[in-house]
């Protein structure tokens, strides 16, 4: 089909223009791409809920929403925000456009189950679309046996589906990315040249392919408890509640590293290529990823520390809780070390990564608070919880997310952003997401029980520090928005290497990349972030330096 | 298709370089979506065993209503399918498409044999009220606890005292069906069903009025149904992908070096036997 005219210019964008030709793509961009507008999509919706119950929470009172909007509400945030947009947020929309060029790869090995991942994606996401259309669910995103199955008298089979068959897009994913990187790695690309995004990919797939049919299979006794009545949650016929959470978190946990990995690979890229210089202890990094996907496996029951499980069995989920804080503080300080004595370069990725880094430190720290089996007694189920987990899942996956946008943008779309409004909105981001998520720490600590739609008038003020810190990150975000909206249709032409970078994508294709990625093979002679070297430099380039 | 591809297979995706690189990663693909199959059956059989460790006398009494002989039958119906996958995978490399015809629709009719089995299993215990839910009536399960109230000796506080107490009592007592209105009514039901004989299963023991199910009871229904429920959703599937199979093959799609999917066909087939294998004895035997 390649045409005479201008054959330099052709791209995976401009290459086919119709709508079935993205329809029914086999390309690993556009599908990534595809992902990209369906999760901001339902970042999107998640967003709108939770500004709805913050605006609530500005008062002790519920003033805006009823009691079972206000559950439906806060479930719907869950759902979405998990399922819908962290989980896929790095792998299926920075992992299925970066693996096969990082790699040097045509594709990814499965194209047609990657583009058939998407599309049960989309249809897991109808399911629970229709299922808050339908009237919403007041679950909560964990669907807890029994208000799930016994007391609650909404659409959980519905959302519960969604989310069972997106689940199955997780799978198909990540059996996609291992074989991907097992197989598909070009001439010289040997496992310890593969830039640090690609363990931390590989390392989420294999949690993925390990752990979400454990969720599938719960939610599908789940599904069945609840429509046929089988007994196997229900006490009065001798099920046991409990065993729902096992099943959940034995998922749900790892889950917890499919959400973050992904955004440590995005970070160690960025924090080589906006330091200049190698990620340092190169090594460590990488098997610490590894580290954490195989201990994540074996701590679910720091969840369930005060829900009638072994006090043995809690020291033992709560040592290994405290082991992973040693391959995730490996990472944080090889971070720390790359900048030192780096030329660090303060463009809008750069800002994320930054942040990142304070915002995953803090969450990371509440973390070893919580898996202390006496002081998660006291803070259990209160705000303390909901502080830390957004520092770890919004401050950390979010910003990554963000800061891999940002740092791949060009290569994906070929245009450049606003500098000076993206730096604005890192800014006004981190700040706002201190805001909101600071004082629910002190709050939580105090005593305020999460999902309480009406609490007593002590905690007032720092629920209106978070409503109004919750504003300022929204308005961070939509900047974000409009910008990269702005960028997309009128964005000044990037170059081929807009930010000095290493890896393939950067150094050996051009931007945006040709659908079949590569105009001749890649060959590896070296190691990932070479940055001592100059050759990526034009004379151009270094002029300006 | 770009000219630098004239010298490779037709069958060759374009982004692989040989069909080496293409076969090793289908083949990976493949053992990683088994590995992924392993662990959603993992979960039911983790449900099973912290059950079946709570409520060991409910696992008695429900496999006492199961019958031995249909499952074993079953066992012996599946694993000459797993027989017919491997002629049908060696027919393939050979290349001998009828081979592989044959094979498939030998192990597509051993799998609907093993599927009308157990749709004459599930149809009885239909008929006893064993599906756990809104119908669930433990007569039938006690009736057979009390035909052998010498496998519960060793199982105290299940609620099951009334079975101790039937122990060494040989009395074949053909008045009690005064005792219990309650489940006379239950087996005028049965009768209507045309399961009259199952009378026979009560032995010489009369089920006393306070005669309870053991605890649990409903949980050894709900994940026997759950467990060998998902075991035959998946004998439906690997059908299902036998008759896509089968029209592939008429339509010439495979030789001797290229068969793919009737090898994956096969691991996947050997895969669903070896969860019966597991299923057969965990539901059945113990």
């Amino acid at each position: 089909m390649a045409t005479a005219t201008a054959e330099h210019h052709e791209n995976y964008l401009t290459e086919l223009k119709t709508i079935k030709s993205w329809l029914l793509t086999l390309d690993h961009k556009r599908v990534g791409l595809l992902y990209l507008f369906s999760i901001v999509f339902f970042f999107l919706i998640g967003g709108t809920a939770a500004a709805l119950f913050r605006l609530d929470l500005a008062t002790a009172e519920a003033d805006v929403l009823s009691h079972e909007t206000y559950n439906k509400l806060f479930t719907m945030h869950g759902v979405v925000m998990i399922f819908f947009f962290l989980v896929p947020s790095v792998p299926a929309v920075l992992g299925n456009f970066l693996l096969p060029l990082m790699l040097g790869a045509k594709d990814v090995a499965f194209p047609r189950l990657n583009l058939a991942s998407w599309y049960i994606f989309m249809i897991g996401g109808t399911f629970t679309l229709v299922a808050v259309l339908m009237g919403g669910v007041d679950t909560g995103w964990t669907f807890y046996t029994p208000y799930s199955s016994t007391y609650a008298n909404t659409n959980v089979i519905m959302a519960a589906l969604g989310v069972f068959i997106t689940g199955f897009s997780s799978i198909l994913t990540g059996v996609n990315f291992v074989v991907t990187v097992h197989k598909m790695r070009c001439p010289g690309l040997t496992w310890f040249r593969l830039p640090l995004f690609v363990w931390s990919l590989y390392a989420t797939s294999l949690i993925m392919v390990l752990g979400t049919p454990v969720l599938a299979i719960t939610i599908f006794l789940l599904i069945l408890e609840r429509g046929l009545g089988i007994g196997v949650f229900d006490p009065k016929l001798g099920g046991d509640p409990v065993l729902f959470q096992h099943m959940f978190w034995f998922y749900s946990h790892p889950a917890v590293y499919i959400m973050i990995l992904p955004g440590f690979g995005v970070i160690s890229d960025v924090m080589a290529c906006f330091s200049r210089k190698r990620v340092y202890g190169y090594e460590f990094v990488a098997m610490s990823s590894m580290a954490i996907a195989v201990i994540g496996f074996f701590v679910w029951g720091h969840h369930m520390f005060v829900s009638s499980q072994s006090i043995y069995a809690g020291m033992v989920f709560s040592f290994l809780t405290f082991l992973v804080g040693i391959p995730t503080a490996i990472k944080i300080f090889n971070w720390t070390a790359t900048m030192f004595r780096g030329s660090v370069w303060l463009e809008a990725p750069m800002l994320y990564a930054l942040g990142f880094i304070g915002l995953f430190l803090i969450g990371g720290l509440t973390g070893l608070y919580l898996s202390t089996m006496a002081l998660d007694v006291h803070l259990h189920d209160t705000y303390f919880v909901v502080a830390h987990f957004h520092y770890v899942m919004v401050g950390g996956m979010m910003m990554a997310w963000l800061c891999g946008v940002h740092f791949w943008w060009p290569k994906m779309t070929g245009r450049l952003y606003s500098a000076y409004w993206s730096k604005m909105s890192a800014i006004l981001v981190f700040a706002g997401f201190n805001f909101t998520f600071f004082p629910q720490f002190i709050m939580g600590y105090m005593g305020m029980p999460r999902r309480y739609h009406i609490y007593p008038k002590e905690f007032e003020v720092f629920h209106q520090m978070s409503t109004l810190g919750a504003s300022i990150m929204g308005l961070g975000l939509l900047m974000a928005l409009c910008y990269f909206t702005h960028s997309w249709f009128r964005g000044e032409k990037a170059t081929q290497n807009p930010w000095y970078a290493f890896g393939l994508e950067w150094t050996h294709t051009q931007t945006p990349p040709i659908t079949h990625n590569f105009e001749e093979d890649p060959v590896v002679t070296r190691e990932a972030y070479d940055y001592e070297d100059e050759s990526i430099y034009t004379n151009e380039d270094k002029a300006r330096a | 298709m770009s000219a630098d591809h004239h010298d490779h297979p037709p069958y060759q995706a374009h982004h692989f370089d040989s069909m080496e690189q293409q076969n090793q990663s289908s083949m990976m693909g493949m053992w990683l979506f088994m590995a992924q199959e392993i662990m959603f059956f993992g979960g039911l059989f983790a449900a099973y065993m912290a059950y079946r460790f709570s409520y060991p006398a409910a696992w008695v009494a429900g496999a006492s209503t199961l019958d031995v002989n249909l499952g074993f039958i079953n066992t012996l119906v599946l694993i000459c399918s797993s027989f017919t996958v491997i002629l049908m995978v060696m027919a393939a490399r050979k290349g001998s498409d009828k081979g592989i015809m044959g094979w498939l629709v030998a192990t597509m009719v051993l799998g609907a044999a093993f599927l009308g089995i157990k749709y004459v299993e599930y149809t009885g215990k239909f008929d006893h009220h064993l599906f756990p839910g809104k119908n669930f009536d433990t007569h039938y399960v006690m009736g057979k606890m009390a035909a052998h109230p010498e496998k519960y000796a060793e199982f105290k506080g299940m609620g099951i005292d009334w079975v101790h107490e039937l122990v060494g009592h040989e009395s074949h007592d053909h008045e009690s069906g005064d005792k219990h209105h309650g489940s006379e009514d239950d087996h005028a039901k049965e009768g209507a069903h045309g399961d009259a004989g199952d009378h026979g299963d009560h032995g010489g023991h009369a089920l006393p009025a306070d005669a309870t199910a053991p605890l649990g009871i409903a949980l050894y229904f709900g994940l026997y149904f759950a467990m060998t429920g998902t075991h035959a959703l998946h004998m439906v599937i690997g059908i299902g992908i036998g008759i896509w199979l089968l029209v592939k093959t008429k339509r010439g799609a495979w030789c001797s070096e290229y068969h793919p999917y009737i090898e994956y066909f096969g691991l996947y087939w050997h895969f669903v036997d070896i969860v019966w294998i597991f299923l057969f004895p965990l539901l059945y035997l113990i």
